[in-house]
């Protein structure tokens, strides 16, 4: 193998030298300490931006100078019918310090109705065929003057599956159905409150998938629209993206939709755990301590346990950006901030990429990351995380670090423990999954009351995480979980097992050979390669 | 034989369903129980005293009722049928629509509209198996719409109920049984099909189909269904 040069382009990209300091992975609920091979990249998220000074001003100016359209309170007149929509639990990730952002907008946003004589005025958590927030969940995102004052009349989750609450407004030119909540199809105006974490989230997304039904949703979240995007983090070259367009143009020209979309910054830990945000290089005797004292605690602490506490630990992430107005130009002011605050330069795709998993996906907040969720992390997430090429080259070896527990969320995730244990055993083919079994969950009256009165995600939900790991599957040559406890929770996803990360990269060079270049992605926090 | 009737919706024959939902009834799709209809019977007795004597028979009853249960339903089926001896079968017959409008109906689970039409929607047969007897449930059937029914039915001699079910008696393992020997003979694939109970006792008959679903269960069925990665359902 040849060896890539040694130039940096981002002060983000770091080597590995013969006296550099382990590094920090993530382990699922716990933490690894790791020495690397000396010349290992090791890629860190770019640091926090600043965030704005002074949200609601910003979010204020935002509604009174929106893009292309007239300011939000020219748009407002008494008797008229609002629903607003905001973003469901999967974002942000963990969950954001309290005040949420979307009870800072929702604030500003209540007291502008109110101020203009509307009062029909419902607010609808996009959840999507996502899991319905909890009532405390609810309470949390939003406050409790608005709670009170909605819940749980005017302030509920979106039901996909509800047969009188889904009204269709159209069809693509590729014959796309689009199906959406009949209360925001009915609305004089709908606003959506947008936080976006990952450049996949907003623009056409935000109404077309949080509010559509599965009928919808199935039209893209399916294998061949994620084995072309290139990646799915890259709007430009995403086919899940275009797709949603599609189905977005059609809601914005049925619906008068005024768009809120706001940008962070990626200041996920803070105090107790702020060393994470660091170079382990750069470390002081205060961060090991730090460090050494949260490993040891998790050490000590039973799964449910630690679990609870990670959760509760919550982002202190800032606003960066915030625009309104029409869905396009907002979503591409928005994206060209997010982009400022992940893109780290990279040059030269590797032969090994390592990562470890953490705790957390978009799918398990307060839950499990069960088997299938690790499988998109490391396939979806990970791999996806790029703009122009692929962090690993093509069929290059991917290390995760994870215990692999068979363990799963009876109440959030039911269709996934069946899922896993009844299909993936008998195929992977995501094709074969899709055209044999994807209805038959999908329309499983069990899996659908569970989604509807309980808070269970949508029976079809398992398959869309196996797609979405769709194009890393077909790019990556093999994937080598380090420190998996099991060895049938890897076999069943196809993958291979070592008890060490020192194992895992033995296993690796004798796929790759002996000289490979190794890159270790140290997130989270969010980066994205910005490979040259 | 048990009661078996074709409901006649004709939705079952007219699409030649391959598989069917089986449902208990009592806790299931209904929030009441056997001693609910009992209580409403004991209630509705002729003349004021009879009816005291009655209800308060059947309160008392209610513990030995609930340890019997516990112990093994075949051994409360044998407690418990035995409190209808002496009633006509013209009297059950006659309460039986005013029992459906004033108790049964009421406590049916919201959920359960649901559930059924998500299920007639697939195409499943929807089969009531029932430890409640015929009488009780004709009304029900009709209301939600089932296919056909199994249910328990009283003896009677010269009209007057003897206390004792004919056989075979639908609980546990016959229900199991009794829906093993009904898709065979109608050509229906137990592993397609499902079933949905909230009690511990019916465990046999939700391990002969391939989606067995508990509902708002009790706590050992709760824990069996976990253990068993089963999907638990509240349709309250």
């Amino acid at each position: 193998m040849r060896a890539l040069p040694r130039r940096k382009l981002d002060d983000s990209v770091v080597y590995i030298d013969s006296d550099s300091a382990p590094r920090i992975l993530f382990y699922g609920e716990d933490f690894w300490l790791e020495d690397f091979p000396v010349g290992t990249r090791v890629i860190y998220p770019r640091p926090p931006m600043q965030g704005l000074p002074n949200p609601q001003a910003a979010i204020r100016h935002a509604l009174n100078h929106p893009h292309d359209c007239d300011p939000l309170f020219a748009q407002l007149y008494p008797g008229m019918k609002v629903t607003i929509a905001i973003d469901d639990i999967s974002l942000p990730l963990p969950m954001m310090a309290t005040p949420d952002l979307r009870q800072t907008i929702l604030e500003i946003l209540l007291e502008m109705l109110d101020a203009h004589g509307v009062d029909d005025v419902h607010i609808i958590i996009a959840n999507s065929l996502h899991r319905k927030m909890t009532e405390w969940e609810m309470k949390r995102c939003v406050g409790r003057k608005i709670w009170s004052d909605f819940y749980p009349d005017r302030y509920y989750n979106h039901d996909a599956e509800d047969p009188d609450g889904i009204v269709q407004i159209g069809e693509t030119r590729h014959g796309e159905v689009v199906r959406i909540n009949r209360r925001a199809v009915e609305s004089d105006l709908v606003i959506y409150v947008n936080i976006n974490l990952v450049p996949m989230d907003g623009g056409h997304k935000s109404v077309g998938v949080g509010l559509c039904d599965y009928l919808t949703l199935r039209a893209h979240h399916e294998p061949v629209a994620i084995r072309e995007s290139d990646s799915y983090m890259d709007p430009q070259k995403s086919e899940l993206a275009r797709r949603c367009n599609r189905i977005g143009k059609i809601c914005d020209e049925v619906m008068n939709v005024f768009h809120i979309e706001t940008a962070i910054n990626n200041r996920m830990f803070k105090g107790q755990m702020d060393f994470l945000m660091k170079n382990e290089d750069e470390f002081t005797e205060f961060d090991r301590l730090k460090f050494e004292g949260v490993k040891w605690a998790l050490s000590k602490m039973p799964g449910p346990a630690k679990r609870k506490l990670l959760h509760s630990i919550p982002a202190a992430y800032e606003l960066i950006a915030c625009h309104a107005g029409k869905t396009e130009p907002v979503h591409d002011a928005i994206l060209e901030r997010s982009f400022e605050q992940y893109a780290v330069k990279v040059r030269g795709q590797c032969d090994i990429l390592v990562s470890g998993i953490p705790y957390i996906s978009p799918y398990n907040c307060n839950s499990i990351l069960n088997p299938l969720l690790v499988q998109v992390m490391a396939l979806g997430y990970l791999h996806n995380f790029y703009r122009g090429k692929p962090v690993l080259k093509k069929d290059g070896v991917l290390i995760i670090a994870h215990p692999c527990h068979d363990e799963f969320d009876h109440e959030h995730h039911p269709s996934y423990i069946e899922f896993f244990n009844r299909l993936l055993p008998e195929t992977r083919d995501a094709m074969e999954l899709r055209e044999k079994y994807e209805l038959e969950f999908a329309h499983n009256p069990s899996y659908i009351e569970m989604y509807r009165r309980g808070n269970a995600y949508h029976g079809a939900h398992p398959f869309f995480m196996w797609y979405w790991g769709e194009n890393g599957r077909q790019h990556i040559g093999k994937v080598i979980v380090a420190g998996a406890k099991n060895a049938h929770v890897p076999e069943i996803l196809g993958w291979e097992r070592a008890d060490s990360m020192a194992e895992a990269l033995a296993m690796a060079k004798s796929y790759t050979g002996p000289s490979p270049e190794i890159t270790l992605m140290h997130h989270p926090p969010i980066l994205i390669a910005d490979m040259e | 034989m048990t009661a078996l009737v074709k409901a006649g919706n004709g939705q079952g024959e007219a699409n030649s369903p391959r598989a069917a939902a089986f449902y208990d009834l009592d806790g299931t799709l209904v929030s009441t129980n056997l001693v609910h209809s009992l209580g409403y019977f004991a209630r509705n007795q002729q003349g004021l005293a009879r009816s005291v004597v009655k209800s308060l028979r059947t309160l008392v009853g209610v513990p030995l009722f609930l340890a019997a249960d516990f112990y093994s339903r075949k051994v409360f089926n044998n407690i418990f049928f035995k409190r209808y001896k002496g009633e006509s079968k013209d009297r059950l017959r006659y309460l039986c629509e005013e029992l459906f409008e004033e108790v049964i109906k009421p406590s049916i689970r919201p959920g359960a509209y649901e559930l059924i039409a998500k299920s007639k929607s697939l195409g499943l047969r929807q089969v009531l198996v029932t430890g409640a007897l015929d009488y009780t449930v004709m009304p029900l059937i009709e209301h939600l719409g089932f296919d056909d029914y199994v249910a328990n039915r009283l003896e009677f001699v010269d009209g007057i109920a003897t206390g004792r079910l004919l056989p075979p008696v639908m609980a546990s393992a016959t229900k199991a049984s009794w829906i093993r020997v009904y898709a065979e003979r109608e050509g229906l694939s137990l592993s397609d099909s499902y079933c949905y109970t909230d009690s511990m006792s019916d465990l046999p008959m939700l391990s002969v189909v391939g989606h067995p679903t508990a509902v708002n269960p009790d706590m050992r069925l709760r824990a069996t269904a976990i253990r068993h990665d089963w999907p638990i359902v509240d349709l309250s």
